[in-house]
């Protein structure tokens, strides 16, 4: 290699030679670059995860109401051990799953739409319009139901000159609130999904003699699965962790409602920690199947 | 594919009717906000912008708005600087642990909010730092950052390494070509990034509750406090509007910003 002459050669000033040292040496650069958002995540995120685990197993004495540091299962027994925390765990679960299922329902049309019928720019008003209400005002909307369900709201307004009465402050509120709010998390990857497959590959499909019905099933379907998985991972997380609106539209208690008490009213850190697994457990499960399914490349 | 012309109509119906059931909810909201009435009964018998400058004149509102945006101003910073970095090192360099990082970036949107909190609150306790603004800045970078990071990372995968190659083969170094080619080709994703993470942390109630101590309210707060008073309800449903507005703006400029609209929805989902 033949050594430029110095005529050519600018001036090393200091951050030349720092930009020189950091080229010759990528893992100093990797460093620099990697420290503090690694640092932030291991302590600050990760690190409060594992206090928050180790609390977990820890108990309140029940004469002095003191914690108790010596490790113990007894919250998990207690949470585990059936009775209302089974019930709790199982309408949570089963409330998830419905509003996951919901949302799949009222998702594909639109998706559908948006990705394989409409025009380019009309998709582009559409995205936008999903988008909005994705990212905007989440105790907003709630709030906004809790006025839409009252006695004198909207809803029984409407249904009464069917002779008909809106759910009220109720379980099946919260399932619509629910699949109200987490809608447009589901309908986003769904379009970004069906917008990837190849038009090439319906074509295909009829080619070979495979009607709508067929194709859709047989085609679509499974090339959608994993934006729809992903979709579910969020329908489903958000559901799971909600205290705000079983306390803003029913009387019905959730996970998060028991953890939330747990600890404002209980004090019971500890027990809300053991508790709070139960949600993390399912996600992890969740989120293992995922990326096997391929939902992460369609996150 | 060729389809049946009555499923044709009936997308069209579906997403007439799915873009109904997201907007109408936002829309009564807004009424009820103009409701001359102190109760909120349906239909809306006339109208006042009084509950608008009573709200503004109210000192709890108005702390609670300053807070709000200094956390989210904070949060977006801090998570501005994360996220960007951790976006760079994961694009540029193959590491041990690179694919933990990408997984356990998500977690924070992945994992229940309330879980996050509560962690939080936790590890707060425990180290004995008090509960004011700037934990609830912490709370809200947790999740912020994954999405400053989605975006720059979309951004840098759809960006040619051969221009900063050329840039190098011109003569420019390091921070030069960072400066030049570099930062300049990911702008508009930051931005775009910082105006979502901004909005996320401003309506963010869920983490807050448990970050925010005793003492400190952001607009959601108070909302969440005050909902139940029959006598603060015009003003609660003036603080949902100005919480959605204020939200939904950056939300509206971020789109703008990314010409490729499911970018913007995939940073969070």
């Amino acid at each position: 290699m033949t050594t430029p002459s110095a005529a050519v050669r600018p001036p090393a000033s200091p951050a030349r030679r720092a930009a020189a040292a950091l080229y010759r040496h990528p893992r100093i650069q990797l460093t620099a670059l990697l420290a503090a958002p690694l640092g932030w995540l291991v302590i600050a995120y990760l690190g409060s995860l594992a206090l928050f685990l180790i609390t977990s197993f820890w108990h309140v004495d029940s004469f002095s109401g003191n914690v108790v540091t010596t490790p113990t299962l007894a919250n998990y027994q207690e949470i585990l051990g059936g009775g209302i925390y089974r019930t709790i765990t199982l309408r949570t679960v089963g409330m998830a799953l419905l509003v996951t299922v919901t949302d799949i329902a009222l998702a594909f049309p639109i998706a559908f739409y948006m990705a394989r019928m409409a025009s380019t720019r009309k998709r582009g008003l559409l995205a936008v319009s999903i988008l909005l209400p994705l990212w905007s005002g989440y105790l907003v909307k709630v709030y906004a139901w809790r006025l839409i369900l009252s006695q004198n709201g909207v809803l029984n307004w409407v249904l009464a000159p069917f002779g008909l009465e809106g759910p009220g402050y109720s379980i099946e509120a919260v399932w619509i609130v629910e699949s109200y709010l987490w809608l447009p998390y589901m309908i986003i990857p769904i379009f970004a999904g069906l917008e990837r497959i190849p038009g090439s590959l319906l074509e295909a499909s009829a080619d070979l003699g495979g009607r709508a019905g067929i194709t859709f099933r047989r085609v679509i379907v499974p090339l959608a699965l994993p934006a729809i998985v992903a979709g579910a991972i969020f329908t489903f997380s958000l559901t799971l962790g909600d205290y705000i609106t079983p306390t803003l539209v029913s009387n019905t208690r959730f996970i998060g409602n028991v953890i939330y008490d747990l600890v404002g009213v209980a004090g019971n850190q500890p027990l809300a920690a053991a508790y709070a697994m139960v949600p993390v457990t399912i996600m992890l499960i969740f989120l293992f199947v995922a990326r096997r399914l391929g939902a992460f490349d369609a996150l | 594919m060729i389809m049946p012309r009555w499923v044709g109509i009936a997308l069209r119906i579906a997403t007439v009717a799915v873009l109904a059931f997201v907007y109408i909810p936002i829309g009564i909201i807004i009424l009820y906000s103009f409701n001359a009435s102190k109760v909120a009964t349906w239909p809306i018998q006339s109208f006042t912008v009084d509950w608008y400058i009573k709200a503004f004149n109210d000192p709890g509102i108005r702390a609670a708005l300053w807070m709000s945006v200094q956390a989210a101003v904070g949060a977006t910073i801090l998570s501005l600087v994360l996220g960007s970095l951790l976006a760079l090192a994961v694009h540029r360099f193959r590491f041990f642990g690179r694919d933990t990082i990408a997984f356990i970036v998500i977690l924070p949107l992945a994992l229940p909010g309330i879980v996050t909190g509560l962690a939080l609150n936790t590890a707060f306790r425990a180290i004995g730092i008090d509960f004011g603004i700037m934990t609830i800045i912490v709370g809200h970078a947790t999740f912020c950052v994954v999405v400053i990071y989605n975006n720059a990372i979309a951004r840098l995968r759809r960006t040619s390494r051969s221009f900063e190659e050329a840039s190098a083969d011109l003569g420019a170094d390091t921070f030069t070509t960072f400066r030049r080619i570099t930062f300049p080709a990911i702008r508009t994703a930051l931005v775009a990034g910082a105006l979502l993470a901004f909005a996320l942390s401003f309506d963010e109630i869920i983490v807050t509750n448990f970050t925010a101590g005793a003492g400190t309210q952001t607009l959601p707060l108070w909302i969440f406090n005050n909902y139940q008073r029959p006598n603060q309800l015009p003003l609660v449903n003036v603080a949902a509007v100005l919480v959605l507005v204020i939200s939904i703006i950056p939300v509206y400029l971020a789109s703008r910003l990314t010409s490729d609209p499911a970018t913007v929805g995939r940073a969070r989902s």
